[in-house]
């Protein structure tokens, strides 16, 4: 039940939200890319099964809002860890509306809700890599100092440690974890460099799977009661090479979801969702 | 077994001045200590009074500030008293801690003490406590090393005090914890405390408020702890205790030491010194982390902290990180930390402390304790039955609901210096504070106890004779305002007071909030000697305990309150105490003392006056400045240089003390003058082996043992060479020391030193010089009077004292002054169904005739309707039946009433 007591990787509920048509056009993106919306819808109906059927999550999906272009994207708008909640401020001016509507889905479920209501902080969801002993944030164009230190304020019972990210959008732009102690982490310089930080204000040891590609790095990690470890990756279509390194994980069942419309917008495969463990053990 | 009855052993009572309170003291041989002892039963675990034999020689010199009087209030028993040399060094502290709360694996915990700046400073084991202690001789208990896997632990009793120890932690905020997390231990401390959630338990929530689970604890957060409660249904305590444990050992900040710093670029910053290495925050954040094998080196200058770290893969150079603190004291204060912790959670055996060397400077400080690998080892060899052990408050909270907390705070150790006399007196007064708490915590209301007093100081050094007669002046006027009314204000505050502003325990008044939850256990009662104020510390669950021998110890302190002030005069003969407690709400004390021949005893000697011995004086060596205060430590364990020499830091100060302390050793006059109290005429050997000379065979003795495992580990590799070479000209006064054999390391495990290991066979006791001043006991034999204590103006004290005293008028029988030497002396104890006899014989050889007394106490039980002067008549005329040799000299009635009925309103 408890924060601590809480096994790395078991979830409950997912929340994910709809696409807006206005992503297509006005939704922040790094690159100049066109976004095939009806593939986007496609791709985002798989995701949202895969997280219902195949891994038997509460899916609550909040409508789309047309005047948030990059509403999609759940996970900058939130972090949840345990029973506690933090609602963000997140870095782009054009996002901050995104939390009104993740604050009332996640009252709904019962979190302890803490909001960042400092006007100096900003912190996206996207920076936060919680590997279950302790988080990091990247230090991004998003999500600055003020917001780390709230952070730390609402999961007291973790090490916050930041992290310098030079390149990228977000911190988990080229990481996340992989399992229990397990990093992923893309082999570009400014990844394997915001490793290193990583790996030396820990007290903890991880290990580390390096793929080739930064943005196959992201993968959702679950641990399913019946399936065991469960990781949710890109296609082998999209990223060939990263695909054969996470085919080494072999007591894991990997499920390939497509991203490819999504990432043009700087999507990647955690931005969508925001999971939630609920279970209780009383 | 801590405690040996006076009768068997009578041997060792030679080694005691006899006393008045020998009723109430009885000697250990083993543990050389007094422990008071409840009529026929053990009451070790809430008296306990420490003494070396040094200390009792000690009185010879009428030094009242030649040793020090140490008390500790441990949550597990209220009062622990002892005395030791003043040079007793920490670890000597330390261990008799350890040993009263009979903990063994001790490695993990320290003492602490503040400075001057008011900072927790570990309590250095191998340094004379005096010369660590600048202002406050206040210490807590408290875990020094958090292990990391406290399910690694032998006993359940560490396991326990670890407990306790974040318990606070957790309450003051110090370890961080989510809401959740506050709830999880919350309930997990239920749990261990209070057993089972009972679901008939009156109003739980009324008393959940009345603990400290969090900082900013509410409501809402009180219901979920005891919902979890609820579900821990079955948990022993100590699975509760480990439940408890595996989460907190998991919080980011569990088991990290923080220390307020700033980088090299003025920014604020706190360094976390913990198990794995040093932590670097800014704010709540994590910036910076070095592992300990990443250190190479840890040094101080002034204000400076630094640390050398290896190069990294594919850097070539070792770097220096500089981080600045407030001040040296910082400075050194971090630095010493690091030395401990890595060498506690890293090396696989302490480093040696090195050995002064000519023009060396900084400090020698290493880790002398055991290293958590070695403290692993040696408690997987513990081989005793699981030492029963009591939780906190389990008792109080169920029973009485009053407000209790399940942290630390009871563990604070108090010291000072004092006489012997005020020994005695401070015992009293704590059995005062007892009771008074005992009784408030009865749900009594009233403002406020204190006693006011205006003699009894303990901080006097060397008095002069005058000093010590108006000392005994003022104690008659202790005991007089002690018996009468309580004054109608508060004592103004002063010295001591100011002292001891940063503790908790400053309050002069013992208001009923002050037992509330956190501080409950923390009353004060003061004890006024020569304008300075004394706070004693006590609490009052632990007293709950002793709630059904509660009248036995009121009248001890009386009795103790009696012997001290009149030590001097009266010698009892024979004491019959008839003591009426009524079970009923109306409790009677009825105590009658019979003293026979009382020979009030007129010194008038001439005191020695005890003065510095200037010309001995050692040079000062004082010509250190804080410039030159610096310190290095290679914490790397794989370093594999020999090593030639750290720096040793000179601690300025403590030079000039030194001499201070070596001279009040050699003060010794030849001519004791021995205390009335003992009877005797045979001329009484003082045995004074305290004097200077006969401490150096001793400490040469303490070198020998130690010097050759230093020799062996001279040449460990873990030391690099001294990298800095020692700024020149600084004579090393610690080599010529006479105090140099003291400061060799100790070897962990060792036994107590020098202090303890004390052996004059005989000591005689000298009370300072008596002047007869007022005494509240009317001496009078046929017209007695009677002395009525108006406690109901005391309204915390909810009963009604009367004392009478008949003292028959037959003094002065022999007042040559020439104390006696005690043969032998026992206690008999019988009960019967509403009366507890005690009688204690002891037997003097005085004038080559033996003399004995005998005092008599019966406790009677009983409803309130007893008659209380057929009692007495019945009392006495027992006592001359049986004792038809004998005269009542002295009956002392006490009589206490409960008025809880009266005053309701």
């Amino acid at each position: 039940m408890a924060g601590l007591l809480a096994k790395f990787g078991h979830y409950t509920h997912a929340v994910v939200r709809g696409i807006p048509s206005s992503l297509a056009t006005e939704a922040l993106r790094s690159s100049q890319s066109e976004v095939d919306l009806a593939k986007a819808h496609q791709e985002h109906a798989e995701y949202v099964e895969v997280l219902r059927t195949r891994l038997g999550l509460e899916v609550v999906e909040l409508p789309a809002d047309e005047a948030l272009p990059d509403c999609v994207f759940v996970e900058d708008a939130a972090v949840v860890c345990g029973d506690t909640a933090l609602i963000t401020r997140p870095g782009a001016v054009s996002r901050r509306g995104e939390t009104e509507a993740m604050k009332e889905a996640l009252k709904k479920l019962d979190l302890n809700l803490v909001e960042m209501t400092d006007e100096n902080a900003t912190l996206d969801g996207g920076d936060v890599l919680f590997t279950g002993q302790e988080f990091f944030v990247g230090l991004s164009k998003r999500t600055n100092q003020r917001g780390a230190e709230i952070l730390a304020d609402a999961f007291k019972d973790y090490a916050v440690s930041t992290v310098p990210v030079t390149e990228g959008l977000h911190l988990k732009s080229f990481c996340s974890m992989g399992g229990p102690g397990l990093i992923l982490i893309g082999a570009s310089e400014h990844a394997q460099k915001a490793l290193k930080t990583m790996q030396q204000m820990s007290n903890y040891r991880y290990d580390k799977l390096t793929v080739p590609d930064d943005l196959a790095a992201n993968c959702i990690y679950m641990n399913v009661p019946g399936k065991g470890h469960v990781l949710l990756h890109t296609t082998g279509d999209q990223f060939p090479e990263s695909f054969k390194v996470l085919e080494k994980l072999t007591d894991y069942t990997l499920i390939a979801v497509s991203g490819l419309e999504k990432m043009k917008v700087d999507g990647a495969l955690t931005c969508c969702s925001i999971l939630i463990n609920k279970k209780t053990d009383i | 077994e801590n405690t040996t009855n006076v009768s068997s052993c009578p041997q060792t009572l030679k080694n005691a001045c006899f006393h008045p309170l020998s009723t109430a003291l009885s000697l250990c041989p083993s543990e050389n200590c007094l422990s008071l002892r409840k009529w026929g039963k053990n009451v070790t675990d809430s008296f306990f009074f420490f003494f070396t034999p040094s200390l009792l020689s000690m009185e010879n010199k009428q030094n009242s500030a030649s040793f020090m009087m140490m008390m500790l209030t441990v949550s597990f028993s209220p009062f622990f008293c002892f005395s030791t040399q003043k040079r007793a060094k920490g670890q000597f502290l330390f261990f008799k801690v350890c040993e009263h709360l009979n903990l063994m694996e001790k490695d993990y915990f320290g003492l602490t003490y503040k400075d001057t700046h008011d900072h927790k400073c570990w309590l250095d084991p191998t340094k004379e406590i005096k010369r660590q202690i600048r202002n406050s001789w206040q210490f807590s208990f408290n875990v020094k090393f958090y292990p990391p896997d406290p399910s690694l632990l032998t006993e359940d009793l560490t396991r326990y005090l670890l407990c306790l120890q974040l318990r606070e932690d957790v309450a003051c905020g110090r370890l961080p914890c989510s809401f959740v997390t506050h709830t999880l231990l919350g309930s997990y401390t239920l749990q261990a405390e209070l057993g089972d959630y009972e679901v008939d338990q009156p109003k739980p929530l009324d008393y959940m408020s009345q603990l400290t689970f969090a900082p900013n604890q509410n409501k809402d957060m009180e219901e979920k702890i005891l919902e979890l409660h609820k579900s821990h249904r079955g948990m022993t305590p100590a699975q509760a205790d480990a439940q408890f444990l595996e989460n907190a050992k998991k919080l980011s900040m569990y088991g990290v030491d923080l220390h307020h710093a700033k980088d090299s670029e003025g920014v604020d910053i706190t360094l976390g010194v913990c198990a794995n290495g040093l932590l670097v925050y800014k704010d709540r954040l994590r910036i910076n982390r070095f592992a300990w094998p990443k250190i190479l080196k840890i040094s101080y200058k002034r204000n400076n902290f630094y640390i050398k770290i290896r190069p990294g893969e594919t850097e070539q150079f070792e770097s220096t990180v500089g981080f600045k603190l407030q001040n040296h004291r910082s400075a050194k204060r971090l630095w010493k930390v690091c030395v401990e912790n890595h060498s506690f959670f890293r090396l696989n055996a302490p480093e040696p402390p090195t050995k002064a060397r000519f023009l060396t400077l900084g400090s020698k400080f290493r880790y002398s304790g055991r290293t958590q690998a070695q403290t692993r080892v040696a408690s997987s060899l513990i081989d005793r039955p699981a030492p029963n052990f009591e939780r906190t408050s389990s008792k109080r909270i169920s029973r009485s609901l009053d407000g209790a907390s399940f942290i630390f705070p009871q563990f604070i150790i108090y010291a000072f210096t004092c006489s012997f006399i005020h020994f005695y007196l401070f015992c009293a007064f704590v059995l005062f504070c007892c009771m008074s708490a005992f009784q408030s915590s009865l749900g009594v209301h009233g403002e406020n106890i204190y006693v006011r007093h205006s003699n009894l100081m303990l901080e006097d050094h060397d008095k002069t004779q005058d000093e010590v007669l108006k000392h005994q002046a003022s104690i008659s006027q202790l005991k007089r305002s002690f018996m009468e009314a309580p004054p109608p204000s508060p004592p103004q505050p002063n010295q001591w007071e100011k002292r001891l502003t940063s503790s908790p325990t400053t309050t002069i008044r013992v208001q009923p909030s002050l037992f509330d939850p956190l501080f409950s256990a923390v009353s004060p009662v003061l004890v006024v000697p020569n304008d300075h104020f004394f706070c004693f510390c006590f609490c009052p669950p632990c007293v709950c305990c002793v709630r059904a021998h509660f009248i036995v110890e009121l009248h001890v302190c009386v009795c103790v309150l009696y012997g001290c002030i009149q030590t001097a005069e009266v010698e009892i003969e024979e004491t019959v105490v008839v003591q009426e407690v009524s079970k009923a709400p109306k409790p009677t004390v009825v105590t009658i003392e019979k003293v026979p021949h009382e020979p009030v005893v007129k010194v008038e000697e001439a005191m020695p006056v005890a003065e510095e011995d200037e010309p001995n004086k050692r040079e000062s060596v004082s010509s250190e400045s804080e410039s030159e205060e610096e310190a290095e430590y290679h914490p790397n364990v794989h370093v594999s240089i020999a090593h030639s020499e750290i720096p040793e830091e000179k601690e300025e100060e403590e030079e000039e003390e030194e001499e201070v302390e070596v001279h009040v050793v050699e003060q010794i006059p030849n001519d004791t003058i021995l205390p009335p109290v003992i009877e005797e005429a045979a001329p009484v050997e003082v045995q004074q082996q305290e004097t200077h000379d006969a401490e150096r065979p001793k400490e040469a003795e303490e070198k020998h043992t130690t010097e050759p495992e230093n020799d062996e580990s001279t040449d460990d590799p873990m030391l690099t060479p001294e990298e800095a070479p020692p700024p020149n000209g600084l004579p090393l006064a610690e080599e010529d020391s006479p105090d140099a054999g003291q400061e060799e390391p100790k070897v962990n495990g060792q036994p107590m030193t020098v202090e303890t290991e004390h052996r004059p066979q005989v000591i005689c006791c000298t009370e300072p010089p008596v002047v007869k001043t007022e005494m509240v006991t009317i001496s009078d034999t046929f017209a007695a009077q009677k002395t009525e204590i108006a406690t109901k103006e005391v309204p915390i004290v909810h009963t009604e004292t009367k004392t009478i005293t008949y003292e028959a008028s037959q003094l002065d029988g022999n007042a040559d002054g020439e104390p006696g030497v005690l043969m032998t002396a026992q206690t008999i104890t019988s009960e019967s169904l509403c009366t507890t006899t005690t009688t204690h014989i002891t037997k003097t050889l005085k004038g080559g005739l033996s003399e004995t007394r005998i005092e008599k106490r019966i406790v009677i039980t009983g409803d309130c309707d007893i008659d209380h002067d057929e009692a007495l008549a019945q009392a006495i005329k027992e006592a001359k039946e049986q004792h038809p040799d004998m005269s009542v000299t002295r009956v002392v009635v006490h009589k206490e009433t409960e008025l809880a009925e009266e005053e309701e309103d």
